[in-house]
């Protein structure tokens, strides 16, 4: 059942869910990762929740003007509207008055939210327009989707990859140094705007999917997923629309296979998935590997620290510095330096005489800079400058 | 504040950068007030005034980066929009994120943008010349280092580099020397230089009093309002620094025998 999900055999109406989805995931994890990049991840909460009185009064009018009240396409331009209103007030509390925008998202996010339950509330009450299933805006469903919305979404969520590819220049640049964008003639206001149009559109193709408080975990938990992998923005761009897609992909077709479980709910869940997956694994900013280098460079320094201490005779006190010493057969049980010890001690000692050369001479400022304490200068120096450090080396005895 | 400007239109109207009556307010306290600029053509220019001066501010507003309330700017004897290929901003280090996910080389050619244009393909030219722009600062060698793992005066250098590779004639520098080590300050300065003599416009807003009359061709002390202009010879005296800083005057240092200027 769940390999024929992933394999697109369940049916033209699950295909579609499962394609709508992967593009809508690929649109969310790209348009998602300049909100994140620069630093206005939270936005999109208050655009998602400022949907919902927008889908109330469409309804309301579409029911008024005796149409189906549950239209899509009127359901989905009633949120955009009123979402980007929501973003034109929190634009305004935070450029006009003091409040910092956080405050102001929080403000704006839940005013609307709350005026949006009251019109459903007052919907239910009105007995037209059909609005039975109209709260599945809230957490999405896919299981009644007509091949016209599928479709809807699909060409939506296809704009949006669109628009992302077109506007990636400048909005890194206005991500990474809005001054310089502004000064080199980028209009960055009006690039927040399209920034802020894109997430509005992913927010309203989300809707019907996986709803309006979830489709925020689709825009920003692929692009944090993809950070912890990359060091470059078009990486990260592609890999946080693989994340987002994978997501969709998979999540919709597991729900189409398990029969009763949300699709919505299910594609978070395995973007989840690979963000701790990232989390944990990840090379260089993954958790593991930060604790694993974290640990190897506090043995190096107990370790070196330890030499330099039994090369001038000191006692040394801290456990883990006589363990690593121990352990490496450099000191015995009672801290007292073997053989091997010794010469390994001598070795940091002269390493360290080097170094007093290099830090007063100004001819060689750029390697002092690379002075560490752990970094042996003959991986700075070339050999020629070692051999004349080594000259003026005062002669010690023992050596 | 019109006053001012029917009565100061003495300067060239080609000038590379001419600010008129030009006032910043953050609140209602204005940070510039009514000041006007001009910049010699092919002068090296210090911006100098005590902290909180408006000096950046004054850089900001110049180039729109933020609103200013009163004045005109005109790059080159055009409106400053119109003239944006021909300037190139550094702005201070530390308004940037630097554990943003670029590297080196892509800051580099952030600086190429406006010429790619949305959906330009980067080609050897412009890769050649981001490269070009590393050398000439010194950090070829850097090219493939994400920009976190550098030291602060290697960002700046990177930040100049950006602007080297826009091939501007104009060079607006905000701090550059701020907290970057001996190399850096020597490097930069040398580029700054290089630039000059080749007939490029540097202004750059500086801190340290005691190398003025070494680096830079001509002065503008600044201190909210526009205090004195011109060649550093004349204009760098001790009277219009105690007019510009008051009080607050450090004791001058020495100046360095043997000035570059």
């Amino acid at each position: 059942m769940l390999a024929d999900a992933l394999l697109l055999q369940l049916g033209y109406n699950a295909v579609l869910v499962t394609l709508g989805a992967t593009v809508l995931g690929i649109a969310a994890g790209l348009g998602g990762t300049f909100l994140f990049l620069r630093g206005r991840a939270l936005l999109s909460d208050a655009v998602s929740h400022a949907t919902l009185p927008g889908i109330g009064l469409a309804f309301i009018v579409m029911a008024l003007l005796g149409g189906d009240g549950r239209n899509l396409g009127g359901l989905l331009l009633g949120a955009g509207l009123s979402a980007a209103l929501g973003l034109l007030c929190v634009s305004w509390l935070t450029t006009r008055t003091r409040l910092t925008e956080d405050a102001a998202i929080g403000t704006v996010l839940s005013v609307f939210f709350g005026i949006g339950v009251v019109l459903l509330t007052v919907i239910q009450s009105l007995g037209a327009g059909n609005p039975a299933g109209l709260e599945d805006v809230l957490l999405g469903a896919t299981a009644g989707m007509l091949r016209s919305d599928a479709l809807l979404l699909l060409i939506a969520a296809m704009l949006t990859l669109a628009m992302v590819l077109i506007l990636r220049r400048p909005l890194t640049l206005a991500a990474f140094d809005p001054g310089f964008a502004t000064a080199t003639g980028r209009n960055v206001a009006r690039l927040d705007l399209a920034m802020m149009a894109l997430v509005l559109a992913v927010v309203v193709v989300g809707l019907k999917i996986v709803g309006l408080i979830l489709v925020v975990a689709l825009l920003i938990i692929p692009p944090v997923t993809a950070r912890f992998w990359s060091e470059r923005v078009d990486h990260v761009l592609a890999l946080a629309g693989l994340a987002g897609g994978l997501s969709g992909y998979v999540g919709a077709a597991l729900s189409a296979a398990i029969p009763g479980v949300p699709t919505g709910p299910i594609i978070v869940l395995v973007a989840f998935a690979l963000f701790l997956v990232s989390l944990l694994a990840a090379p260089r900013r993954g958790v593991l590997s930060a604790a694993f280098r974290h640990r190897s460079h506090q043995r190096q320094v107990h370790l070196r620290q330890g030499l330099l201490a039994l090369a001038q005779g000191q006692p040394i006190y801290e456990r883990l510095t006589l363990r690593l010493l121990r352990r490496a057969g450099l000191a015995g049980a009672d801290g007292v330096a073997t053989e091997a010890g010794k010469a390994a001690a001598a070795r940091a000692l002269l390493d360290e005489a080097r170094w007093q050369i290099v830090l007063r001479d100004p001819a060689h400022a750029a390697a002092a800079r690379r002075y560490d304490g752990l970094t042996r200068p003959q991986d700075v120096l070339t050999p020629d400058q070692m051999a004349a450090i080594d000259a003026a080396l005062p002669r010690p005895e023992g050596l | 504040m019109s006053l001012r400007l029917a009565t100061a239109q003495d300067a060239p109207l080609t000038a590379p950068l001419d600010v008129r009556g030009l006032t910043v307010s953050y609140g209602e306290k204005p940070a510039v007030f009514s000041v006007d600029l001009s910049l010699g053509a092919g002068a090296m220019t210090a911006i100098v005034g005590p902290n909180g001066a408006g000096k950046s501010t004054l850089l900001k507003a110049a180039l729109g980066v933020i609103t200013p309330l009163a004045g005109t700017v005109s790059a080159f004897g055009l409106p400053v929009d119109a003239a944006r290929d021909r300037i190139a901003y550094v702005p201070q280090r530390a308004s940037v994120d630097w554990d943003f996910p670029v590297r080196v080389i892509d800051v580099v050619m952030m600086g190429l943008y406006g010429q790619l244009g949305l959906l330009g393909r980067i080609r050897g030219t412009h890769r050649a010349r981001a490269q070009d722009a590393l050398a000439r600062v010194g950090m070829t060698d850097f090219a493939q280092r994400q920009i976190g793992q550098l030291s602060g005066g290697q960002q700046q250098r990177v930040f100049l580099a950006r602007a080297l590779a826009q091939g501007a004639d104009l060079f607006l520098l905000d701090e550059p020397f701020a907290g970057v080590d001996a190399a850096t300050e020597t490097a930069i300065v040398g580029v700054l230089h290089a630039l000059r003599d080749a007939g490029k416009t540097v202004a750059v807003v500086h801190h340290d009093l005691s190398t003025v009359e070494a680096y830079f061709d001509d002065v503008f002390l600044l201190n909210t309002q526009a205090i004195a202009a011109g060649p550093v010879a004349t204009t760098f005296t001790d009277n219009n620094l105690a007019a510009a800083y008051g009080g607050r005057l450090a004791p001058r240092q020495a100046a360095l025998p043997g000035a570059l200027a």
